[in-house]
């Protein structure tokens, strides 16, 4: 027994060396004026404020931010308000809608992408500068995460309760907001944090759908590795180093709080 | 009451309609694009183009390749990963869960381009392996998409089956090829979806890692270049034939909503 479990611990280990050890390397050269890996050079911050100061690079960064939380916003309330009405309604609707909120889930995002950008830009002919098909693009593949992380919580849900708020008097739209609404909440702020690192994650749709002067990290990135410049393709080893460590205590967080309210309910 | 359900049942109708706008129609648009020449003529010759062609045949091949040897080293290394996670009795699991896990959160541009510098050093000249390298690449992008369903799946087995079969004399080998194997089929199905279908289309990263063969997504990326949107809708249209068909294989065997799954952990 003793020997399995060694065996089973260094191969745990080997995988997570496997999955952390090329972020964990390129953050430590981050914090050096090398432009290679593997080339020894003293201790610099100068990566970091290139990443802070150059405005090409803040602007993608911010711009980035502001697509993944805007069009998780919207994701979220299309989402959330679909879910409700479908859960609602005759099972005919629901199968319906359910069925075509599948494809985009299944779907590969280049098809997406491109069936947006020809829909909307080619047949429709609105210009990719307006962001109109780039915002379409990016809610069109969180929705329907959101969708199905509200769903399960509304099956959940204990629907005599929204009956009692109606006979005391409650109007729906009151009824659904305090007490629809709190019982799946936790189903909606799921579907919101993944409509965001989806949002952030994509590089297929917003290469099809977005203007030419705009890019998010992914189509930066991999523009930038295209190009030779070294002060951008080390600045970027600086944001690598700044994401992880963003998710890193977002996790921790998430984790210390639930561990807190786990303590609470004990 | 009749008028109180009706309203709910509303909330049904945006969402509806956004399915409609920005999935099904894309994907109509995509079908008569598929089968149209550039003077809106119907046509089969991109079908035919495409399946005469020795150079699009053999993307169809190369494609199939990369994604079948990527799945099979995803599921070589996870399954094994989720097995030994599921059954630890580390007190911190679910932070080592979490440890595997977390790249997903991080930008995938940003993961290969660190994988791409530790490669280049390692290999010195990354055009030497091409296959080699796009396997690790795409390994490396989506090991955490196979781990987690496996994991669910196992996690959630009802343990006194193992016990019961070895009581009824099964060893430990008989044990898991006739118990936990065949229970853990939902969770495989999963991740192998989830790994197969985007190792077919996603060519960002074999750009990144210098590999300038084609595979099913480069063929989109370069008709949308060359804003050939009959050619490209065509592609589109046969990923998406082979997306059907997978689905349609592995439907009622997958664990559910495992996509999902990645934010409810948030």
């Amino acid at each position: 027994m003793k020997k399995t479990s060694a065996a089973s611990g260094i191969f745990i280990g080997l995988v997570l060396v496997f999955l952390y050890a090329p972020i964990l390397i390129l953050a430590v050269y981050s914090f050096t004026g090398a432009a290679n890996i593997g080339a020894i050079r003293s201790f610099s911050l100068h990566n970091y404020v290139t990443l802070f100061t150059t405005p090409e690079l803040r602007d993608m960064i911010l711009g980035t931010l502001a697509l993944a939380f805007g069009s998780a916003a919207l994701a979220t309330i299309l989402g959330t308000v679909g879910a409700i009405g479908a859960f609602y309604s005759s099972r005919k609707v629901n199968s319906g809608i359910s069925t075509i909120n599948q494809i985009p889930v299944i779907n590969a995002d280049v098809v997406t992408g491109f069936s947006i950008c020809i829909l909307l830009v080619v047949v429709l002919g609105i210009s990719k500068d307006t962001y109109i098909p780039l915002v379409a693009g990016h809610v069109t593949l969180c929705a329907p995460f959101v969708f199905l992380s509200v769903t399960p919580k509304l099956k959940q849900m204990d629907s005599s309760i929204y009956e009692a708020a109606l006979d005391l008097g409650a109007t729906p739209f009151t009824a659904l907001k305090s007490v629809v609404l709190p019982q799946i909440i936790s189903g909606v702020i799921s579907g919101f944090s993944l409509a965001i690192t989806l949002s952030l994650d994509d590089y297929f749709i917003a290469t099809y759908t977005k203007p030419a002067t705009f890019d998010t990290i992914s189509t930066y990135v991999v523009n930038a590795t295209k190009g030779s410049q070294t002060t951008i393709k080390t600045a970027l080893w600086a944001l690598s180093t700044v994401i992880f460590l963003v998710v890193i205590l977002i996790v921790a967080g998430s984790n210390i709080r639930a561990l807190r309210a786990e303590g609470r309910e004990a | 009451m009749t008028a109180l359900r009706f309203s709910r049942k509303n909330l049904a109708l945006p969402y509806a309609l956004f399915l409609l706008v920005f999935v099904a129609a894309p994907l109509l648009v995509l079908f008569y694009y598929a089968f149209t020449n550039g003077q809106g003529h119907f046509t089969l010759g991109n079908l035919t183009g495409f399946f005469t062609d020795p150079n699009t045949l053999g993307t169809l091949c190369y494609s199939f390749a990369i994604a079948a040897v990527t799945t099979l080293v995803c599921l070589l290394i996870a399954y094994p990963t989720a097995y030994i996670l599921a059954n630890s009795r580390f007190k911190q699991k679910s932070v080592l869960v979490m440890l595997f896990i977390m790249p997903m959160w991080i930008n995938f541009s940003l993961r290969i381009t660190a994988l791409k510098e530790i490669l280049t050093l390692i290999e010195g000249n990354l055009a030497m392996f091409p296959f080699f390298n796009a396997v690790i690449g795409m390994t490396y992008d989506f090991l955490p998409f196979m781990i987690l369903p496996i994991y669910t799946t196992l996690s959630k087995m009802d343990r006194s089956l193992i016990e019961a079969a070895k009581d009824l004399g099964a060893d430990e080998k008989a044990a898991f090829l006739k118990i936990t194997l065949p229970l853990s089929v939902p969770g495989i199905v999963s991740g192998v979806s989830m790994v197969f279908l985007p190792a077919m289309t996603n060519y960002v990263v074999l750009d990144m890692l210098y590999n300038s063969t084609y595979i099913m997504g480069s063929l989109i990326g370069s008709y949308f270049s060359a804003y050939n949107w009959h050619g490209g809708s065509m592609i589109a249209l046969i990923l998406l034939a082979i997306i059907c068909i997978f689905t349609l294989l592995t439907s009622g065997m997958e664990e559910e909503d495992s996509r999902a799954m990645g934010g409810a952990r948030l």
